[in-house]
């Protein structure tokens, strides 16, 4: 049985919910709406995110990057950990795949960006 | 071996500079040795800033004197310094006439030009004083400088004249040795005088102790300003004191020579090396600025800063010491000290001059080369300029529409600019509504390259650095 | 000095500008956008996180690749950029006057202008906050950019100040790096932020905040070494509460105000509320041919809604540059009452349907939005609640208006 305290963020109304259950049965309390039994319910079985952070390249320039996909909550340390030690070309660019399925997760790093090494060189 | 000076400057502030600079004009060998980073650091940069005219002095003092023989000295140097500054006047309000007659006694004693001005006339020079100002006593002598940028260009000036300035050189002792000369001891090495001049500011007394002199009993009062946004400026035209009271000269509201509006300063008695504002005194400010002014715009705040006035007693202690021959003082330099600093240092300086038998340089450099300031250039020198250099096409601070040309420039000045701070107080960057918001990191990525050191060893000022951490080697130190 | 012309001329490369010069050019104007950084994207390129698109692209995805969609799309046109270029002047006649190294200072003449020049964040001078003023105090906006662009940490031991989505977000974000977030202080009874983000900034990594508290004086010197804060009450900190932590950076999320400087001295209308100028449906100020859109205009929740508004902007621009700008109706005003704060366009052209923004005072529950014209209701909408942080949009009918449209809340 796990339970959750937690704030419904699916619109600015922010119900407080409560949800508890297990695999087979969640009930979640605190909603106005059905959307909030929804999102409730996935907070507690399967919480994930999309995970974004850094990655500095060869050259020291800084590049930004995601997962494909959410990670589960509880590997997002695991995950972010496995990015800081990722190393990839100067010549990255937005959309280059840093790291093929990070962890065995099925979730690939994807840079979003990078930065121009200096504004004023 | 130690190198022996003919002189060594205790202290980087407005007075000290001054001094090195009277100093380096003379045929003698000159060392300033200041604890921060760069020359004013303290006291000189965090004050009202004003030139004043000297009514309210007490006759027969030192203040008086030198207040009055500074004004325009002041002016002059702020002309050959290229200093910005304003002769803009002043005005003291108050609603009875009867209230202004002791200033005026005071301002005919001390030989200073003032005039009553009853209600009409104030309003046509000022016309945001306080419903209830009946009359006000107007300097015309009186105006705003830039403080720290005339304690710069001094020290530029007394660089470019041959006057050596040493930064982060605490005085940590002060000895004697058999032959009569100093030995003055900082954690960069130690340094042989013939003579010392103490021009330390708050720690002033205690250089003081260090050297066998007189002792000083000092005391320390703070003052906290508010920064007006430059949109303020079209609605003060002078500076607006109130009365004096026996606390000094009130909370003035005056234009800063930089285009800003101050309201200040607060008198809370404190002790050395506070210079924190508090939630008291700033609403002590709220309260008591519309007394005089009546349009005060707190909501156009875009900083608050405050000062620390050092105390001695009521006057300035000026002169040789009668326990240490050849050590000489210019300590417990309150207000009016900005405005008497030329005076001090030419005092001063003739003494020691005359101490060591020293004659004045031929050709020395009376002028600085003006900076340039985009801002102030017309369009066709602009693109000339840029075609040159095309850094000074590169706005950095928005704010402040200062480039990267000035700012290089800055930092390649006779005394270089080696942090943000010292790139601010020299160019502005970072001086404006965003406070360096857009434009620290920028600053940052200049000191860093024309320094040659890494971002994360570029200062603020006073030693602390601004991007501490290279990402993903958070955890490795 | 040489002088050019664009019809129209955007100043700002950000999501405003880049959506206002796209739209432009769509209805054919001859169009120049001046950014003042070294690449397109302005705020956007910092803001790492996930969280913009959905609306306008039915995509979640970052603010580097949001940027990155319109630049693309701005480069496949003729639209010209000019970077490193800084707009120093405006004139009523249109002619911006604008710096860059690489030409120098120029007169640029312009059949119509949008100002597209985003915000700025209210810093520690302007909340006024007391104690020391020492190395360690940020805004949040340049903790990001350190970080995110530049590759540089301003901490280990984090306070931040006040609730704004981009405070919420360096808040994860520094805890991603190695930092310790150990509080975060809010002077309302209520987040300014993004419920999203209280949940999956602060809560994912138990971080503390506290409502209805505030800073009361800055410690250490030449760094911060901690702070005191104390809870408020009437907006005044309760001092006897006071209590005291660590911290060697404070992060300031207090607040943005629109970037207008290039229109001080300018003839033109500004609302006090929103700190930007006033604008008709088209989005043009009191000053012909001068349109505003994007963060310069209001302070918006999500960048979906400043695209939408800024092809708005370009559009009308263009429309205005070339001499298409069609006659409107009548002109009502639009008056934001009680608890909305605001509400925008300021005004309003009789004519077709039309969307108006809005944001409200305070946390209101159970409430209605009212849109009268004279004594004709446009609008009655029932919502469950509306919040501060976020922005509120609805369509109104002005076929046939009556009167000014008044805004207002029925609780």
């Amino acid at each position: 049985m796990k339970e959750l305290n937690t704030i419904c963020i699916m619109c600015p109304m922010g119900c407080p919910l409560k949800i508890v259950g297990d695999g087979e049965k969640v009930e979640v309390s605190g909603n106005t709406c059905k959307r909030g039994e929804i999102y409730g319910k996935e907070e507690l079985l399967h919480p994930s995110r999309v995970i974004t952070s850094l990655v500095i390249l060869e050259d020291g320039s800084v590049a930004s990057c995601k997962s494909s996909s959410p990670v589960p909550k509880e590997r997002i340390a695991d995950v972010v950990d496995a990015i800081s030690h990722i190393s990839a070309p100067k010549t990255t660019k937005a959309g280059d795949v840093l790291l093929k399925d990070a962890l065995g997760l099925g979730v690939d790093i994807i840079a979003t960006g990078v930065s121009p090494k200096s504004g004023l060189n | 071996m130690d190198r022996l000076f003919d002189c060594v400057v205790i202290g980087g502030g407005v007075i000290g500079t001054a001094v090195l600079d009277r100093l380096a004009c003379y045929d003698l060998s000159a060392l300033l040795l200041e604890k921060e980073d760069d020359v004013a650091s303290f006291a000189t940069r965090a004050n009202s800033g004003i030139v004043h005219a000297g009514y309210d002095c007490e006759p027969n003092t030192l203040k008086a004197k030198f207040n009055v023989l500074g004004n325009p000295l002041m002016w002059r140097d702020a002309e050959l310094l290229h200093v910005p500054c304003l002769k803009c006047g002043s005005i003291v309000v108050a609603r009875e006439r009867e209230q202004l007659d002791e200033l005026v006694r005071k301002a005919e004693a001390n030989g200073v030009e003032v005039e009553v001005l009853d209600r009409k006339r104030t309003l046509e020079l000022e016309p945001n004083v306080a419903d209830e100002v009946g009359f006000s006593l107007y300097a015309p002598s009186a105006g705003v400088i830039s403080p720290y940028q005339l304690a710069i260009a001094y020290a530029d000036r007394a660089a470019l004249n041959g006057g050596e300035i040493l930064l982060e050189a605490p005085v940590v002792g002060i000895a004697r040795t058999s032959d009569g000369n100093f030995e003055v001891q900082t954690p960069k090495g130690t340094f042989k005088a013939r003579i010392v001049i103490n021009c330390a500011g708050a720690y002033g007394a205690n250089v003081n102790d260090m050297a066998g002199a007189e002792h000083y009993e000092t005391s320390y009062r703070r003052g906290d300003y508010f920064v007006l946004d430059n949109t303020e400026r079209k609605n003060v035209n002078t500076v607006i004191f109130p009365l004096p009271t026996a606390a000094g000269k009130g909370i003035l509201v005056a234009p800063t020579a930089d285009g800003n509006v101050i309201y200040g300063p607060t008198a809370n008695d404190t002790s050395l090396g506070d210079t924190a504002t508090t939630l008291e005194s700033l609403d002590e400010l709220k309260r008591n600025v519309p007394l005089s002014y009546k349009r005060p715009a707190f909501n156009k705040c875009i900083r608050v800063y405050s000062g620390l006035r050092t105390i001695i007693g009521h006057d300035f202690v000026i002169g040789e010491s009668e326990k240490v021959d050849n050590f000489f003082m210019a300590i417990g330099i309150c207000s009016p000290g900005l405005t008497s600093a030329p005076a001090i240092a030419e005092f001063l300086t003739d003494g020691v001059a005359k101490r060591l038998g020293a004659a004045r340089k031929q050709n020395v450099v009376a002028e600085l080369e003006k900076p340039v300031r985009v801002k102030e250039l017309d369009d066709v020198a602009l693109n000339e300029l840029i075609k040159k250099d095309s850094r000074f096409g590169r706005i950095v601070c928005r704010c402040e529409k200062v480039t990267e040309g000035e700012i290089v420039q800055a930092i390649h000045s006779p005394l270089p600019a080696r942090t943000v701070d010292a790139v601010k107080r020299r160019t502005r960057a970072g001086m404006g509504r965003c406070q360096g918001g857009f434009c620290c990191t920028r600053v940052m990525e200049i000191l860093s390259r024309e320094l040659n050191i890494p971002l994360t060893e570029v200062k603020k000022g006073l030693g602390a650095n601004i991007a501490r951490y290279r990402i993903k080697e958070v955890n490795d130190d | 000095m040489t002088e050019l012309f664009y019809d129209v001329v955007v100043i700002g490369g950000g999501p405003a500008g880049m959506a206002a010069a796209l739209a432009a050019r769509e209805k054919g104007a001859k169009t120049l956008i001046l950014e003042r950084d070294v690449r397109l994207g302005g705020i956007l390129n910092q803001c790492i996180h996930q969280g913009f698109g959905l609306h306008y692209f039915s995509q979640e995805m970052t603010g580097p690749e949001y940027a990155k969609r319109f630049s693309d799309a701005v480069a496949q046109t003729d639209i010209e950029v000019r970077l490193e270029a800084m707009a120093l002047g405006l004139g009523e006649d249109r002619t911006v006057s604008v710096l860059s190294p690489s030409r120098g200072l120029e007169k640029i003449r312009a059949g119509a202008v949008v100002l597209a020049m985003g915000c700025r964040e209210r810093t520690a001078g302007a909340i006024m906050l007391p104690g020391t003023r020492p190395a360690g105090i940020y805004t949040a906006g340049m903790a990001q950019k350190l970080c995110n662009v530049s590759g540089y940490l301003v901490g280990k031991e984090v306070v931040i100040l006040g609730s704004g989505d981009i405070g919420l977000i360096m808040a994860r974000r520094m805890t991603t790096e190695g930092a310790k977030v150990k509080l975060v202080l809010e002077l309302m009874p209520y987040s300014s932020g993004l419920k999203r983000n209280i949940v999956q900034c602060l809560e994912d990594y138990d971080i503390p905040i506290k409502y209805s508290h505030t800073i009361t004086r800055v410690v250490g010197s030449p760094r911060i070494t901690g702070l005191y804060y104390a809870p408020v009450k009437d907006r005044k900190p309760i001092l006897e509460q006071e209590q005291y932590v660590s911290c060697d950076a404070l992060l300031l999320s207090v607040g943005l105000i629109p970037e207008n400087d290039l229109l001080n001295g300018l003839d033109i209308e500004m609302s006090p509320v929103t700190g930007g100028a006033t604008v008709d449906e088209r989005r043009m100020t009191t000053i012909d041919g001068v349109f505003s859109c994007g963060n310069v205009l209001h302070v918006h929740d999500l960048v979906d809604n400043v695209s939408r508004e800024a092809e708005i902007a370009g559009a009308a621009a263009a429309d205005f540059a070339m001499g298409k700008l069609a006659e409107r109706g009548k002109q009502y005003a639009v008056v934001a009452e009680g608890d909305v704060r605001y509400a925008l366009p300021q005004r309003i052209h009789e004519g077709g349907v039309q969307k108006l923004f809005f944001r409200v005072g305070r946390v209101v529950k159970n409430c209605r939005l009212v849109v009268e014209s004279g004594g004709k209701t446009l609008l009655s909408k029932k919502y469950m609640v509306l919040a501060p942080g976020e922005m509120g949009s609805v369509d109104i009918d002005a076929s046939a208006l009556e009167g000014d449209i008044k805004v207002r809340l029925e609780i």
